[in-house]
């Protein structure tokens, strides 16, 4: 019998859709390709990595530092709805803080985006309108992503013509797990096809969802952080928010070293989105100093991170008053939406 | 200038109150030495910190008679568990003032105090609570039943980790029901006199741990007294010979913790970020004042390029400065006389060929420093490959095989500790296996622990300090 | 033993190092004679060159014997005792006139000899567990310590128990995993180099053992100060020069085992105190981690 290692990569195949940037062109060319690459980057030491944040969780920000570090965060916050119960009301007060957080400071910044369902874009937008601040939707049969690849494609198209200009989807987890790299990989690609206008518009920015609760290890992490940045994902995205663990300071850690080797390798500058768990203004502060000193500061830009979160922004604006008043504020001195 | 800059975030020091002198802590008082006393300076600042006392023969031989006393009258026939609970107590009141002998470490050491209040401090609590259960189970050491203490030890300690290195010696030598007089190093005696400060708090009873301070003569003089029963020294190769040399033909148990060189091998398949981190870890914690630290890089040639780029960006990330600053990773280098070491053995690297790389880092105007150093194209015929330095300069070489990295990592006369960095399992034991020192960290470094064995092989020293073994080490059995 | 009517064969009494029975380099030989001063043989008297050349082997063979299996190592040692055993009458003869005892007490040494070497062999294999183990540090780390040999051991062995007091003195060394270079009782050597002979028939492998006939005090300074030698046993030395080769051992921080003010009771179970001085602690650290 004749070993054929590489049976998909036999001559006449089919080159994938959408090859991924050079140096990585090829690594697509089969299954047992994509796995040999993503199995080929170098592992993560789980302990190693949650000592390194751990370390990093001692640094200690103050004064003037804590205040750009608050003003910076708040213009990176996804202010974000995601509930069964979301009404185009709700969506029009969560528009109504994200351009003033703060009625008390009007220098207080505006958030970076509203993230919504796909259904409720159009009523962010509206609300929006010449703000500068971005619309978001979840797609893609979020938060499970258990759907057919049409019905995830026209989640996509749907947001988009309701208006949203980022579009957060999820990975196919079963898929990842079951070893399907390339099927994950391509259907990132279908999604990101997706983002684009019919009418010529500049396509969605696409944010692509590992739900690392669901894939346990660091390596995977790293392994679906690659995926995501070579199949064309604009940010790398932790979680949908809706399991537990969520964004934990390790798996940012390690998505924030793909991106940072993804543009040494590529030139390619990828942003990154952590989402659920980040609650207090410590958290954020800890993600802020994660980045500068393990990307450095071409990150430190909502551009570039997002925090995706919904409680974080409150306690942001506590903080700052506290700054700004030199005395401990509370929760009535903030608004609920 | 960062985008992000982190504002000073400096630990108070009003915490500490540091007495204009201090005398020497003998049979449960504080004394005057009758030798010249000296000044302790901040390394960070050159400010004069106080003035200690020096400790004469004559101070010397008080302080173990003293600790002959409390052997025979006290501490000796007192009940093993009663023992135990004093030390419980040290390590409590240990915890209760960490943050006063954390600010205390980092003025006197130069330390940066995340590492004395999150390792040196800790630890040190850490040990007298583990050898505190001890006290009450000698039994159990396996040296058969009813080991007894050999009586009066003396202790020399070094300046790298002042309190840690004190708590190593003085909580197995208690536990087993000995005394100690104790010499802290000549640049760093205050938080060994604030201890004593402790012993008081606890009501230990006189003469039970007895503090000289002083320079070499006074650590001489503890060595060689007549009736020490035990030596334990902490320090380099050299004084360690010589202290060999002055005990041979006595009675006394000897256990050298000596210098090290050791090698830290990454594989190519090592988990590279984690790897880099502990490079870091290895070299530059404690400013490299680290006798067990990672001071060869051995990389593998194929990722050679990856790992040094790697950790050239890392280390541009290291802050470098006041050593009180809660955000400094890097302190000040411990003494004049230890950066001019540092100094030459670097200058004598370059001469010899090897290539220097330092970080841009600007360096404070007063107080001794050193940058994060690395140097690649290392030889292992070079200096800076076989001499320890002692500060935070790494040397860098390279291997094709496993077989050539355990040749060359076991090329040394040290053998105190090594790395490995492998994903692979059977690999990491097989290496480990090979490699003669005596602490190897896989895919680690520079971690310890009290129950965790400690020490050196070939002219790193011998005898183990932490868990069991440590303990054995201040016992001896009925066949002894 | 040998019938009047036959002329004897006599042996020379040459070293064992590396395996093979060299003469010394020095072509030195010395007379050595019974309890009561009759001539046994001229008897090869080892230079500080042939114990060079010991040290060198003992190198050599250091990495195969410390990386044998303990059970392999124990299988070996107990092979030694079975040689010895096939050679007991002429232990007993050689022993009592080393020693000048009577039958039954060379017996009785003979014996307690053959029955420590078994001792030690059994030991091999339990020394990681008793010396060593995992250790519960405060954190995710599996961490454990093994005992190792510290490598090439200079031994002097005792000058008046010729093979009870040598065995009790070698057998730990070995068992440890060590490599050794022993100088034997300089006026009762022959049953040592029996011994020799024993060894080389017994599967230890060359280089492992290195027997040198002759005098501690003129060797003992050059293996004290050896920069190859990881530890030495003193207690043949000469009282009056061991702390002088104590002090010289201190310059490469050899592993010392004092010599006894007097030599001690063979007989006496010697627990661990002769394997422990020359192991070495190593602590393994690896986290725990997914």
């Amino acid at each position: 019998m004749t070993h054929v290692l590489d049976p998909d990569a036999l001559p006449g195949a089919t080159p994938a859709v959408h090859a991924p940037l050079p140096p990585y062109d090829d690594v697509i060319r089969s299954d047992s390709a994509f796995r040999a690459f993503l199995h080929g980057l170098p592992g993560v030491d789980q302990v190693g990595a949650e000592a390194r944040v751990a370390q990093l969780g001692t640094r200690s920000i103050k004064t003037t530092s804590k205040a750009w570090a608050i003003d910076t965060a708040i213009s990176m916050v996804d202010l974000t709805t995601l509930e069964g119960a979301d009404t185009p009301g709700k969506v029009r007060s969560l528009a109504a803080k994200a351009k003033q957080p703060d009625p008390s400071d009007p220098t207080t910044p505006r958030v970076a985006a509203v993230c919504v369902y796909g259904d409720l874009a159009g009523v962010a937008r509206d609300a929006l309108v010449g703000t500068g601040i971005h619309v978001a939707a979840v797609a893609t049969a979020f938060p499970s992503g258990r759907a057919s690849r049409a019905v995830k494609i026209a989640d996509v198209r749907d947001a988009v013509e309701n208006g949203a200009d980022e579009i957060d989807m999820v990975i196919d987890r079963g898929a990842f797990l079951t070893g399907r790299y390339l099927d994950v990989y391509e259907e990132i690609v279908a999604v990101k096809e997706a983002c684009s206008r019919p009418d010529g518009g500049a396509p969605a920015h696409l944010k692509v969802i590992l739900e690392t609760g669901e894939l346990k290890t660091l390596d995977n992490v790293r392994r679906a952080s690659w995926i995501a940045m070579l199949a064309g994902g604009d940010f790398i995205k932790t979680s949908t928010g809706k399991v537990t663990p969520a964004a934990t300071l390790p798996v940012s850690l390690v998505m924030l070293e793909a991106v940072r080797d993804f543009r040494i390798a590529t030139g390619r500058q990828i942003g990154f989105k952590p989402a659920g768990g980040i609650k207090t203004t410590k958290d954020a502060v800890k993600h802020l100093v994660l980045i500068n000193e393990t990307v450095g500061p071409d990150w430190l830009h909502a551009d570039w991170f997002r925090f995706g979160a919904s409680s974080l922004l409150n306690d942001l604006l506590l903080q700052r008053q506290k700054l700004r008043t030199g005395h401990y504020s509370g929760p009535d001195y903030v608004t609920v939406d | 200038m960062s985008v992000f800059e982190y504002a000073p975030a400096p630990e108070s020091r009003s915490i500490v109150n540091i007495a204009p002198s201090y005398g020497l802590f003998i049979d449960g008082e504080f004394v005057d030495g009758t030798g010249e006393s000296f000044k302790t300076v901040n390394p960070a600042t050159e400010e004069v910190l106080t003035e200690v006392s020096s400790a004469s023969d004559a101070d010397v031989d008080r302080a173990v008679r003293a600790a002959r006393r409390a052997f025979e009258k006290t501490w000796g026939p007192m009940r093993p568990a009663d023992r135990g609970k004093y030390l419980f107590r040290i390590a409590r009141l240990l915890q209760e003032r960490a943050r006063e002998f954390a600010v205390l470490e980092s003025l006197d050491n130069g330390k940066p105090i995340r590492e004395s209040r999150d390792v040196d401090v800790p630890l040190a609590a850490a040990h007298f609570f583990y050898y505190a259960g001890w006290a009450d189970k000698l039994d159990h050491v396996g040296l058969g039943t009813a080991p007894r203490p050999l009586g009066v030890a003396g202790q020399v300690i070094p300046w790298n980790f002042p309190l840690l290195m004190l708590a190593w010696k003085v909580a197995p030598a208690l536990a087993a029901g000995n005394t100690v007089v104790l010499k802290p190093a000549e640049t760093t005696p205050l938080s060994a006199l604030l201890f004593a400060e402790i012993c008081q708090q606890a009501d230990l009873p006189a003469g039970v741990v007895n503090i000289v301070t002083g320079a070499g003569n006074t650590g001489r003089a503890v060595v060689e007294h007549g009736d020490v029963d035990k030596v334990a020294f902490t320090g380099s190769t050299e004084v360690g010979r010589s202290i060999a040399r002055a005990v041979a033909g006595t009675n006394k148990k000897l256990t050298l913790e000596l210098g090290g060189k050791a090698a830290n091998i990454v594989f190519d398949d090592a988990p590279i970020d984690q790897a880099v981190e502990g490079i870091v870890q290895g070299i530059f914690f404690n400013q490299g004042h680290v006798c067990c630290a990672g001071s060869r890089l051995l990389v593998q040639e194929s990722i050679h390029d990856e790992v040094i780029a790697s950790l050239q960006r890392r280390i541009g990330t290291l802050r470098v400065g006041d050593p009180l600053d809660k955000n400094t990773d890097i302190g000040a280098i411990n003494s004049a006389e230890q950066l001019a070491r540092i100094r030459e053995l670097s200058d004598i690297g370059e001469a010899e060929g090897a290539n220097r790389w330092q970080p841009a880092c600007e360096l404070p105007d007063r107080g001794f420093w050193f940058p994060p150093t690395i140097f690649t194209d290392v030889s292992p015929a070079h200096r800076i490959a076989r001499d320890e330095v002692f500060g935070p300069v790494l040397s860098v070489l390279t291997f094709r095989t496993p077989d050539e990295a355990v040749a060359k990592a076991n090329n040394s006369t040290y053998g105190l500790s090594a790395g490995i960095w492998s994903e692979k399992g059977s690999r990491i034991l097989k290496i480990a296996n090979q490699l003669r020192a005596g602490v190897v960290w896989a895919n680690t470094f520079n971690k310890f622990d009290p129950t965790s064995p400690f020490g050196g092989y070939k002219q790193s020293g011998y005898g183990r300090e932490g868990g069991r073994h440590g303990l054995a080490a201040y016992l001896k059995g009925a066949d002894q | 033993m040998i019938g009047n009517d036959r002329l004897a064969v006599r042996k020379t009494y040459k070293l064992y190092v590396n395996g093979a029975f060299p003469r010394s380099e020095s072509g030195r030989t010395y007379e050595v004679t019974d309890a009561k001063g009759h001539f046994q043989g001229n008897v090869a008297w080892a230079s500080r060159k042939d114990a060079r050349d010991a040290v060198v082997a003992a190198r050599g063979a250091f990495a195969k014997w410390s990386g044998a299996t303990a059970y392999n190592r124990g299988q070996v040692l107990y092979r030694v005792a079975e040689v010895m055993e096939g050679r007991h009458v002429q232990f007993c003869d050689e022993v009592a006139h080393a020693e000048g005892l009577s039958t039954s007490k060379a017996r009785a040494a003979v014996d307690a000899a053959i029955d420590r070497w078994v001792w030690y062999a059994g030991w091999t294999d339990k020394l990681a567990a008793v010396l060593g183990g995992s250790n519960p540090v405060a954190g995710p780390y599996f961490d454990f310590s093994t005992p190792e040999p510290s490598g090439v051991v200079a031994v002097l062995a005792p000058q008046q128990s010729s093979l009870l007091g040598l065995v009790s003195v070698l057998a730990p060394v070995l068992a440890t995993g060590n490599t050794a270079v022993v100088v034997t009782s300089k006026e009762r050597p022959i049953p040592a180099v029996t011994l020799g002979e024993v060894l080389a028939t017994s599967d230890v492998p060359g280089g492992v053992v290195n027997l040198l006939t002759g005098d501690a005090e003129e060797l003992g300074p050059w293996l004290a100060e050896h920069a190859d030698v990881d530890g030495i046993d003193l207690t043949g030395a000469p009282v009056s020069r061991a702390m002088e080769f104590e002090r010289e051992a201190a310059g490469t921080i050899k592993r010392v085992i004092r010599p006894p003010a007097t030599e001690p009771d063979w007989t006496a179970d010697p627990g661990l105190t002769r394997m422990t001085p020359f192991l070495e602690t190593k602590t393994v650290w690896h986290p725990m981690g997914v």
